[in-house]
């Protein structure tokens, strides 16, 4: 991170609840440009909920929500989103291309078909997060891993300037986890990325700072995390496991 | 089959009116294809189904004021598509409750408006089941009207209604008028029920917009080719049914109906059996290799 740089999200203040339950509680975030931040929290502590706010899918309550210096309405498009659960039918007939191509809306005129320049950046992001080879399977026989890898070229070919990724490694094997990770660390060179996790042990090898969120939110930098942070967020019965494959 | 077949042939060299109900039944075949593909892969069918009974309303009301049954049924399509599309995007829930209701609500409003039209009382069942022998050579050129725009606006708009259909989260996020778009979307759906009523009636409507779709859908992968041979089965499915039914003096709607009903049947079984087979040849590569 570098100092001095302007925050691209900031979030000051920031309370949500759904009907009477509240999720967010004064949530105060600042992550600067070229950061890779991990966001990690029991389950139900809100984090997709933060996801949302920040992509502005749901509004605030109160409290204030900057994206790259405007609403996020506004920044929206200049975000890059790699969903938990993917909102779509897995049998939809259409292949990895399509899908990835879907990621160029907003950047190229609204009527008509996808213009060359679009199939092109479509081949270069499948290129990158080393899927060229998938671009004509149908998404439904895609695996996990490959589907991960399609979602993520998505949200590449947008050409965004923040990538925001919720649980990118919850449905794969740990193997396929640490190549999407070291991709990540790799894209992180010219993207700020934010990252949803709920494996502290495993991200902390990949990010500058994890933001805790459990209803409230607080920030340590990578070096300081230990057991004792791990059992205030969890509780007691979280015993950390030092494993290396 | 020549026996069956010929008597229809030679018929629609020297009725009018046969060339008219074949020419509609094309018509009706390209909204079908079109409108009924978008309906299979969304999963919208029910609510087709509810925006085709709820048509009844309309082309009751029309009828008792004297106007185009025609132009009643397709304000009424429009309307209820815009209800229930409203109501999804502003409360999200209870889409299928609500769909029920307009469903029911509609056909009431159309018996009610039947009943008390003065006159000779009107075939009911024509609106129904649909009489596609009826169809009045002028309703081509409004049958010709609908289809071209549903054409148009689909090309023009093809991308942001795929993903409208895909995945509505990822196309807000990128910009694209979500809620309008889902809208328009029933709107065409609306537009392509007014066109197949004409050919089965409002009751038969709902497999006409998805069996086509559904069948093409068992062997392709990609929106458009399932548009394309899905428009073929439905021109397949009007062409063949009202010729079937020609020499036994059937109605044709149902005819229409039952072709397509047993064609899905038929592709269902087929292609389960070779998926199963390409999947056992796959667990098995050893033996293709000696």
């Amino acid at each position: 991170m570098q100092a001095g740089a302007p925050p691209v999200i900031r979030i000051e203040g920031l309370s949500f609840s759904f009907g009477l339950a509240p999720v967010l509680q004064d949530i105060d975030l600042q992550v600067s440009q070229g950061e890779f931040v991990g966001l990690v929290g029991p389950n139900a502590g809100g984090k997709s909920t933060l996801l949302k706010l920040i992509l502005g899918l749901l509004r605030p309550q109160s409290g204030r929500i900057q994206v790259l210096g405007t609403s996020p309405q506004e920044a929206r498009r200049r975000v890059g989103y790699v969903p938990q659960y993917p909102s779509f039918q897995r049998d939809f007939p259409i292949s990895a291309e399509q899908v990835v191509l879907m990621g160029r809306l907003g950047l190229s005129p609204a009527l008509g078909w996808y213009r060359r320049a679009d199939r092109e950046a479509a081949h270069r992001a499948l290129g990158e997060v080393e899927a060229k080879d998938l671009a004509r399977r149908r998404i439904g026989t895609l695996s996990g891993g490959q589907l991960q890898r399609v979602l993520l070229a998505r949200a590449l070919v947008g050409e965004p300037e923040i990538l925001i990724l919720d649980e990118p490694t919850a449905n794969i094997d740990q193997r396929v986890e640490g190549e999407i990770f070291d991709l990540l660390a790799a894209l992180n060179a010219r993207l700020t990325i934010l990252v949803v996790s709920h494996d502290i042990a495993f991200i902390s090898g990949y990010v500058n700072r994890v933001a805790c969120l459990n209803r409230t939110l607080v920030c340590h930098r990578t070096k300081a995390i230990n057991g004792d942070l791990v059992h205030q967020l969890y509780g007691e019965s979280v015993r950390s496991v030092a494993h290396r494959h | 089959m020549d026996e069956l077949i010929g008597p229809f042939l030679s018929a629609l060299v020297d009725q009018p009116f046969l060339r008219t109900a074949l020419l509609a039944g094309l018509l009706a075949s390209v909204g079908c294809g079109v409108i009924g593909t978008f309906v299979v892969v969304k999963r919208i069918a029910f609510l087709a189904g509810g925006i085709a009974h709820s048509v009844l309303g309309g082309m009751g009301a029309a009828l008792y004021f004297g106007l185009d049954p025609l132009l009643g049924a397709l304000a009424a399509a429009v309307v209820s598509a815009l209800i229930i599309g409203s109501v999804r995007l502003a409360w999200g829930a209870q889409e299928d409750t609500l769909i029920g209701a307009i469903w029911a609500i509609g056909m009431a409003v159309g018996i009610l408006f039947i009943a008390k039209t003065p006159g000779y009382s009107t075939d009911l069942m024509s609106f129904l089941f649909g009489n596609i022998l009826l169809v009045a050579p002028r309703d081509l050129w409004l049958m010709a009207v609908l289809d071209l725009a549903l054409v148009v606006t689909v090309a023009l708009f093809y991308r942001q209604f795929l993903a409208v259909s895909f995945d509505e989260e990822h196309a807000r996020l990128r910009g694209v008028p979500v809620g309008l778009f889902y809208l328009v979307l029933l709107c065409l759906v609306a537009v392509t029920v007014v066109l197949l009523i004409q050919v089965v009636g409002l009751i038969l409507v709902i497999a006409l917009l998805t069996l086509p779709a559904a069948i093409a859908g068992h062997y392709l992968h990609s929106l458009g080719g399932i548009m394309l041979i899905a428009t073929l089965l439905g021109a397949g499915f009007t062409s063949g049914g009202l010729a079937l039914s020609f020499t036994p003096d059937l109605p044709a709607g149902p005819a229409m109906i039952l072709l397509a009903g047993a064609c899905y049947v038929i592709s269902a079984v087929v292609s389960g059996l070779l998926r199963g087979y390409r999947a056992r040849r796959l667990a098995q590569p050893s033996l293709g290799t000696p």
